[in-house]
């Protein structure tokens, strides 16, 4: 039986950042998972990756990333290595935790 | 189409496949000067005795990334072969200096490439061909 | 130490210059992003989880004080003022920005250093033994071969684009601190019966996925055919390593499938056609490095107020038993700067603490440094009259910390904190081993051994040459570890074998505990060490106090 299919969100990293980014609802990229927008079949998010994909003159490797929406309907991650991307490292305090 | 990228800027290419022999056409025997289209998989061992006979080897490069084809190249020279070595496919042009210092003469691109790394862009690569290590560790003279 | 002359300056400053431009090139679309990145992983920059990664070259692990200065002041203006020393002999920066990185290379070029090639698929920076010149059972220093590789193999045209990274170790001892065993190429300095000197070659060695201990290829090398017998070694790997598979691409893959018979024969055939045009090395250049290789003058300073120290400081005395070695001359010492506090990351060093070992190496020591592989820093030649001034200076910037050797000493790769290869983290670990066993005051009585840990199967942090390894995996989306036993990492270097199942994060450090206590009451006596005890009674003890609850049968079958 094939998997149920969770929730996306497009994230890559900012060409001249480095940075964690997240593609928003308008088609903008954006530094917090709770503004990314949020695809519940799997051919919208093909195609927006797609669409994500042409901006390669912002950012380095889209792809999507499982998300679970919490109470108020905002996306967060699924998978430690995406929760560590949206937080930074744990043996300092730097980083997307530390706002920047 | 496509275009040869030489030390002094591009030309445009003037041959064609039919201008290529493979290397099992070139082992049956030749009776002419013939250009020989080399596999950068196939071995050149034992294609000495037919260096007099060869115009030109050309080696593809399927991707930029597979550096096979600078060490075909540089066994052929190191072998004995003197006529012109050209590498073709997918090079870009930060790779032309190591092509060169590897024993090509020149390289085939397509026209799309040309487009996106103009001549200009090729020949800044040419000055730093002075810039070696290996040249300058050897014992000259 | 190897000085610049004015064609490495040229050739430093013209490649910061031409990555100037690759980087304006990518952002204008000239270059595409499958095209540059080869091009920035050539000099040194990485694109990981959160940020760039700068790895700087740190030739076979030896700076002085105004390059650890530099260091120390890149951290702080364009880093976050700290850099992580790694497994290969480099500094990594976690933070760069991409606009920022030239200049960085350009501040590298002003104190004679640069990031080339020290990563990407092309010859990787060469390392050497870290106590290489100062050694007492050298026959060479081994630095001499590494720098003239350095300059062999930087840029060279046939090499940028190998099927793989390709690593090379030298060691001028019998004693084999650079684990030559465990590169594509190791080369070890050895004498032959005449007593011409010259090098057995390793080849095939490596960690990952597939560990392998390097086979030797020609067990004596004349020193004059290095370079012709070294391209022939990377001309039958460019030519016939594989490329159609990321993971079976190095040369180790290539001696496993063809063979080491059949591809020394291949090898011996390719240098003896690249041997009979090759016009030997210009005598100038090679003595002129031999030159910059040349010992210091030694100062023979009275030893008398180090051993009034050592006979009434224990801290002290306990420091030296464990961080000083053996020098060469009887005077001196070596010392080694430990990165591993108990708690801190494994490795790393913040820019106040690089000025310090600048300033201590500059005042005391010859003005030299080293990097060594595992992860610390060392003061290759230091007076016996100055280890207690020395030592007073390192404690008061927190870098006295007498666990060398011991089981605080790990070695860990910056895994899922950083790298964005990683499976899991690895640090954490590295702290949490660190702090449980500082609480429970037995490193001291353990003694002798060696953890390292990788955050994946690519095997950075040596797992699998650690008395006891550890690799950080993901089990169904939850960080897991596994545990390998009996490794080695020294001339008679050894994969260790996985004992069985792995384990949380949280059940990982009393697993450990359970280990090593066992360890204590096992041992025969407190001479024999972790491993030794290991190799004595064989793996079935030690998976027991590991795996308390299974039935041996069980984790049979689990490890399959
Ligand atoms: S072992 Fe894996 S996680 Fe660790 S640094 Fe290497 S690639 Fe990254």
């Amino acid at each position: 039986m094939a998997r149920k299919f969770l929730p996306k969100v497009i994230t890559s990293n900012h060409l001249l950042e480095g940075d964690v980014i997240y593609f928003s609802t308008d088609g903008e990229w954006v530094r917090n998972i709770s503004q990314a927008a949020v695809f519940l079949d799997p051919e919208t998010a093909h195609r927006k990756l797609d669409e994500a994909d042409l901006q390669r003159n912002i950012h380095v490797g889209a792809y999507l990333a499982d998300a679970l929406l919490d109470d108020e309907g905002k996306p967060k991650p699924v998978h430690f290595r995406e929760r560590f991307r949206t937080l930074g490292p744990s043996n300092y305090f730097h980083g997307k935790q530390a706002g920047n | 189409m496509s275009k040869i990228v030489r030390d002094y800027g591009f030309d445009r290419n003037i041959l064609t496949v039919e201008d290529f022999i493979s290397l099992a056409t070139l082992r049956q025997g030749v009776e002419k000067p013939v250009r020989l289209d080399l596999g950068n998989d196939e071995n050149p061992d034992g294609l000495q005795p037919y260096f007099c006979w060869l115009e030109m080897i050309r080696i593809p490069f399927p991707d930029f990334n597979d550096g096979r084809g600078f060490s075909l190249a540089k066994r052929l020279r190191q072998l004995g072969y003197e006529g012109v070595l050209r590498a073709s496919g997918y090079l870009i042009a930060d790779q032309y200096r190591m092509a060169r210092l590897s024993g090509f003469d020149e390289i085939e691109i397509d026209d799309l490439l040309a487009a996106r790394q103009p001549e200009w862009l090729w020949q800044s690569q040419v000055i730093k061909k002075k810039l070696s290590y290996q040249d300058r560790l050897l014992k000259t003279g | 130490m190897y000085k610049y002359n004015d064609f490495d300056h040229a050739f430093v400053r013209t490649r910061v210059a031409e990555f100037r431009d690759q980087v304006d090139r990518r952002l204008s679309g000239s270059l595409t992003e499958e095209e540059f990145k080869p091009l920035r992983l050539k000099n040194g920059l990485y694109l990981q989880l959160h940020a760039y990664m700068l790895r700087v070259a740190v030739p076979y692990g030896t700076l002085n004080s105004r390059q650890m200065r530099q260091l120390a002041m890149i951290a702080e203006k364009w880093d976050k003022g700290y850099g992580h020393f790694t497994t290969r002999q480099n500094i990594q920066y976690n933070w760069p920005k991409l606009k920022d990185v030239p200049d960085i290379l350009d501040a590298l070029a002003d104190v004679s250093m640069h990031a080339i090639q020290t990563s990407g698929n092309c010859i990787r920076n060469v390392t050497a033994d870290h106590f290489a010149g100062a050694a007492r059972d050298e026959i060479e220093d081994a630095r001499i071969t590494a720098e003239l590789l350095r300059q062999w193999s930087t840029d060279h045209p046939e090499f940028q684009y190998l099927p793989r990274k390709f690593k090379i170790a030298v060691t001028g001892s019998p004693n084999d601190r650079a684990v030559t065993r465990a590169h594509d190429i190791g080369l070890r300095a050895i004498k032959d019966s005449e007593g011409s000197a010259g090098y057995e070659v390793l080849i095939g060695g490596g960690l990952g996925r597939t560990p392998m201990i390097g086979k030797v290829v020609r067990g004596f090398l004349p020193k004059e055919d290095l370079l012709p017998y070294i391209e022939a070694i990377l001309r039958v790997y460019n030519l016939s390593g594989r490329r159609d598979n990321k993971y079976k691409a190095r040369i180790k893959i290539l001696v496993h499938e063809t063979g080491i018979e059949e591809l020394r024969a291949e090898i011996e055939k390719e240098f003896l056609t690249r041997k009979a045009e090759f016009p030997g090395i210009n005598p100038e250049l090679l003595q002129a490095i031999e030159q910059d290789f040349a010992a210091p003058i030694f100062n023979k300073l009275s030893v008398d107020n180090h051993v009034a120290r050592v006979a009434h400081d224990k801290e002290f005395r306990e420091w030296v038993k464990n961080n000083v070695a053996r020098h060469k001359i009887p005077e001196y010492a070596i010392v080694t700067v430990s990165l591993k506090p108990v708690g801190g990351t494994p490795g790393d060093a913040t820019a106040e603490q690089m000025r310090v070992m600048a300033d201590l190496a500059e005042t005391y020591t010859h003005d030299e440094l080293r990097v060594s592989h595992e992860q610390n820093i060392v003061l290759p030649h230091v007076p016996k009259a100055y280890l207690p001034k020395v030592y007073d200076e390192l404690k008061k910037a927190g870098l006295a910390t007498p666990n060398l050797g011991l089981l605080s000493d790990i070695i860990a790769c910056p895994g899922m904190d950083y790298c964005s290869l990683a499976t899991a983290r690895s640090i954490p670990i590295a702290q949490d081993i660190a702090k449980r066993f500082d609480h429970l005051q037995l490193e001291r009585d353990i003694g002798a051994l060696k953890i390292k840990i990788s955050g994946c199967i690519n095997a950075c942090g040596h797992h699998h040459v650690g008395h006891i390894g550890i690799l950080g995996l993901d089990k169904a989306g939850v960080e897991n570890y596994q545990i390998t036993l009996g490794g080695n990492a020294t001339e008679d270097a050894h994969i260790g074998s996985r004992v069985g199942p792995g384990f949380s994060a949280e059940e990982l450090v009393p697993a450990l505990e359970r280990l090593l206590k066992s360890y204590l009451q096992l041992r025969e006596s407190p001479e024999e060490t972790f491993y030794k005890c290991y190799n004595r009674l064989g793996m079935d003890p030690f998976k027991e106090a590991l795996y308390p609850h299974l039935k041996p049968k069980q984790i049979k079958r689990d490890r399959a």
